[in-house]
């Protein structure tokens, strides 16, 4: 359980089944139905072509680290230093998460290595999918 | 088609003071800048029938306290940026007859917090689903968030982000009206405090009070007016995704490639012609993303053009010749600052006047690479 504090997310109807999804401990994404490429944040349509022909699907939650901040100021609901990071995942979407189980320095959190989806529970409603290096990395 | 030149800027001030205002609310801010700018023209309130500001329900607010009654009003609010934004709005409005002298204004009491804009979370919009969880904290925390792919990249070291600081503040000591004013070298900014790595204090913007404001009208009327008419060339607007986190490309803005060249072309301009130049420098990464996606500079080449030293004073394309964002002032949408500079060196009087300098290009930037506007200017009429 996370501490206390984070800004919380609050589902609407176009996103309810990713939250539902990390719930579950699935991370779910969807994919156009015309060009068959993956996207994110949630929507019921494409944002390639505009076709509401989409389908959700399980993401492998492998990932790499794209880019990051490590924050040096108290945040409430956070512990500074912290990373704030942008992750690139396996299926060509990109989502912002923390990274866990890592120091959070310059020399650990090294651009383009692997991770993997750690979903971390922030109360009985809310799972946030966090990200920590890959096992066997 | 609006044509070069066709519209003029003719009145042009900033607030009294700059920097911390406690006496005086954001809208002051705002009237305060107008007043000094109708001044500057030698206009009244009831000369003005245009007026646009940034954010909802706020032209009726500034209209109401200036006394002015518009026939055109613009609201757009796409972040700091949005001045570059209302400048090519009322340029299109003028030349359709909307209205005839139209005031674009800005107030902001950044650092007093004086009836400033509340900021409010909100727990069901895409940020604050897919971004706030993750413990952003304001600009610092999120603006900077592409750096380290773009540094690798290209090669880009913290040295060549800590020269931007440094170059900006040779230009600040010239500019009597800026905040800080002392050299600084790179090891300054490498040592000064951490906010949010890879960036330190000394590579993010300032938080000020302040304002200003614009009167445009059409140029056959300018030479009726006390100044040197400074005339709209060419613009550019555009908009990516006010998510940082899904900005296609991390070493590029999509936004800034739409809006620079556009305004570019419009103007009809080389970028060679380009004397002066002001990039939005909210932190210190925005000039080298602003000089390659505008194609002053290939991809990767902006760090080792601003070392070697093309935009200090004295080089080849001076660059946020106040000192920019990170040492003038910067009150939370800098945007209007960084149009007032360009008029002054359109108009011959800026504090460290670009000799000769004809043409000047305004590039502003909304959110974390979220909007983009651009303003070709020139003093002289095409």
């Amino acid at each position: 359980m996370l501490a206390p504090g984070r800004a919380k997310p609050k589902p609407t109807p176009e996103t309810k089944h990713f939250w539902d999804g990390c719930k579950d401990g699935k991370l779910l994404l969807q994919r156009c139905g015309d060009t068959g490429k993956a996207y994110f944040p949630p929507r019921p349509f494409s944002p390639y072509t505009g076709t509401r022909n989409v389908e959700v699907f399980e993401a492998s939650g492998r990932a790499t680290l794209h880019s990051y901040v490590i924050h040096h100021r108290p945040v409430p609901g956070f512990t500074p230093p912290y990373a704030i990071a942008v992750v690139e995942l396996e299926e060509g979407p990109r989502l912002m998460t923390n990274i866990v189980d890592c120091e959070q320095t310059p020399e650990a959190l090294v651009l383009d290595m692997p991770l993997e989806v750690a979903f971390t529970p922030m109360d009985e409603e809310i799972t946030l999918p966090l990200f920590r290096p890959a096992k066997g990395s | 088609m609006l044509g070069r030149g066709e519209i003029a800027v003719v009145g042009a001030a900033e607030t009294t003071q700059l920097g911390a205002i406690p006496g005086m609310s954001q809208i002051m801010l705002h009237a305060d800048a107008a007043l000094n700018a109708m001044a500057d023209a030698g206009l009244k309130p009831s000369d003005i029938d245009g007026v646009a500001c940034v954010g909802p329900m706020m032209p009726q607010q500034i209209a109401h306290y200036l006394g002015i009654t518009p026939k055109w009003v613009d609201g757009t609010g796409v972040g700091g940026c949005s001045f570059m934004l209302h400048v090519r709005h009322a340029a299109a409005a003028i030349h359709a007859g909307y209205a005839n002298t139209i005031l674009i204004t800005h107030g902001e009491s950044g650092k007093s917090r004086i009836n400033a804009t509340p900021r409010p979370a909100e727990p069901e919009g895409l940020n604050g689903q897919f971004e706030m969880p993750y413990g952003p904290f304001g600009p610092p925390t999120l603006f900077p968030i592409p750096v380290l792919r773009y540094m690798k990249t290209y090669g880009v070291t913290h040295e060549d982000l800590a020269t931007v600081a440094v170059v900006q503040r040779e230009w600040a000591g010239k500019n009597p009206r800026a905040m800080f004013r002392d050299p600084i070298t790179v090891d300054d900014v490498l040592n000064s405090r951490m906010i949010a790595y890879p960036f330190r204090i000394l590579q993010c913007c300032l938080v000020t009070d302040g304002g200003g404001a614009l009167i445009l009208t059409k140029s056959d009327r300018a030479k009726d007016f006390p100044t040197k008419p400074v005339y709209i060339l060419g613009t550019g607007e555009s908009v990516e995704t006010n998510m940082v986190s899904q900005m296609a490309d991390f070493t590029s803005s999509r936004a800034f490639r739409v809006a620079g060249p556009t305004a570019i072309e419009a103007a009809g301009i080389d970028r060679k012609d380009v004397d002066h130049m002001m990039i939005y420098d909210a932190f210190a990464h925005l000039p080298l993303y602003g000089l390659e996606d505008l194609g002053f500079c290939k991809p990767g080449e902006a760090a080792g053009f601003i070392r070697e030293g093309n935009t200090r004073p004295g080089g080849k394309l001076p660059l946020n010749t106040t000192g920019g964002g990170l040492s003038y002032t910067h009150t939370g949408m800098y945007g209007m600052f960084a149009l007032q500079e360009s008029v002054r060196q359109m108009r011959g009087t800026a504090p460290a006047q670009v000799p000769g300098a004809k043409v000047s290009l305004c590039h502003g930037v909304g959110g974390m690479f979220s909007a983009s506007g651009t303003i070709v200017f020139s003093n002289e009429r095409p």
